[in-house]
């Protein structure tokens, strides 16, 4: 069964799980900026860093037959700093000109602070300047659900911000209605100690659609699952989901939300 | 599925985690030194599992998450650790 990853960290990966991704079906990989798990110290380690996400790591996936798209920020763990941020921002009009670019992502909060809040908007205004796709990282455990709801007051209160084009991610029982609910696409993020399991990811989808919902690894540098996906959907299978409603969501949902960027294509 | 399918295809893990709950609370309990806001952050999640709608995921996670709604000023930290040490919903 043919799926896509539409958020995995792959510069934390090996090529191991590159090749287990290709055996398990995977077309396309889609990576968005994160934290690299230290604070970089200067705008020249965000340089050369989307020169890795739009340089490298196309040609590092292309060699096991997938496509590698990425999107570009600096994450919301590293926007205590505005000074830091401000300049970060200014470099990444020049790779939005790179071919494998999908948006600006994944932007969000943290810790809900005013500082985070205020590159949050920033990265909005530099998104809808330039047209471009928005994927949100909403924050973890006891700061998710404040969270969710301060992000959705900036998208909300910007009207060039089309809802259709921006996508939550790292949704869970108490926050994926009020971002569907708003005409946000949403993402569930199938983690192994946090997030969604892949049962609780089935049970969401059953309980709400699954027209505007994907799923994800986020397989990264922690504790996660670069084969969470087609793992869910072999669970998928057993809870009796039909081949052609599993291929929506791992498969056509992606490609739905992400082909309104001419960029992605298979 | 009816409830027996979804027992068939549950019961058994859904089993060992709810051992592996009690066995948490056990060595907890066993321990010494005072327990931080978490423990009692927990034992307050798990009132809702005797909630009697098909909402008690939402129902945990809104136990253990923080109810206010302005930003803070400052980043404690980076990190989460799971449970909010204020009142909860």
């Amino acid at each position: 069964m043919k799926y896509i990853e539409p958020h995995g960290h792959m510069v934390s990966r090996t090529t191991d799980d590159y090749q287990a991704m290709a055996l398990s079906g995977c077309e396309a990989v889609c990576e968005p900026a994160f934290w690299a798990g230290f604070d970089r110290s200067s705008v020249d380690g965000f340089y050369d860093y989307f020169c890795q996400l739009t340089d490298y790591e196309p040609k590092r996936a292309a060699k096991f037959g997938i496509r590698h798209f990425s999107w570009l920020c600096i994450n919301p763990k590293e926007s205590e700093d505005p000074m830091l941020a401000k300049e970060v921002l200014e470099i990444i009009p020049e790779f939005l000109k790179c071919p494998t670019v999908l948006g600006i992502g994944e932007i969000g909060l943290n810790k809900n602070t005013r500082n985070e809040l205020k590159v949050l908007e920033w990265h909005v205004d530099l998104a809808a300047k330039n047209d471009q796709l928005i994927l949100v990282h909403t924050p973890h455990l006891e700061d998710k659900f404040k969270g969710t709801k301060l992000i959705l007051d900036v998208l909300k209160s910007d009207s060039r911000i089309k809802p259709e084009r921006v996508l939550i991610d790292h949704v869970e029982e108490h926050t994926v209605q009020m971002v569907l609910d708003a005409g946000f696409w949403g993402g569930m993020t199938l983690y192994p100690e946090s997030k969604c399991t892949g049962a609780r990811a089935i049970d969401i989808l059953e309980t709400y659609g699954s027209d505007r919902l994907w799923m994800n690894s986020a397989c990264d540098w922690g504790v996660s699952v670069p084969l969470a996906v087609p793992r869910t959907a072999l669970e998928m299978k057993k809870r009796g989901w039909l081949s052609d409603q599993i291929e929506n969501v791992i498969y056509k949902n992606p490609i739905k939300f992400l082909s309104q960027t001419e960029r992605f294509k298979l | 599925m009816t409830r027996n399918e979804l027992l068939d295809l549950y019961f058994m893990d859904s089993r060992a985690k709810l051992i592996d709950l009690a066995a948490f609370l056990d060595r907890i309990e066993k321990a010494e030194g005072e327990a931080d806001f978490r423990l009692a952050a927990f034992r307050k999640a798990l009132t809702a599992l005797e909630n009697e709608t098909p909402s008690r995921a939402k129902d945990v996670l809104m136990s253990l998450s923080d109810p206010s709604v302005e930003p803070i000023e400052k980043a404690p930290g980076k990190g989460a650790v799971g449970a909010y040490p204020g009142e909860t919903k």
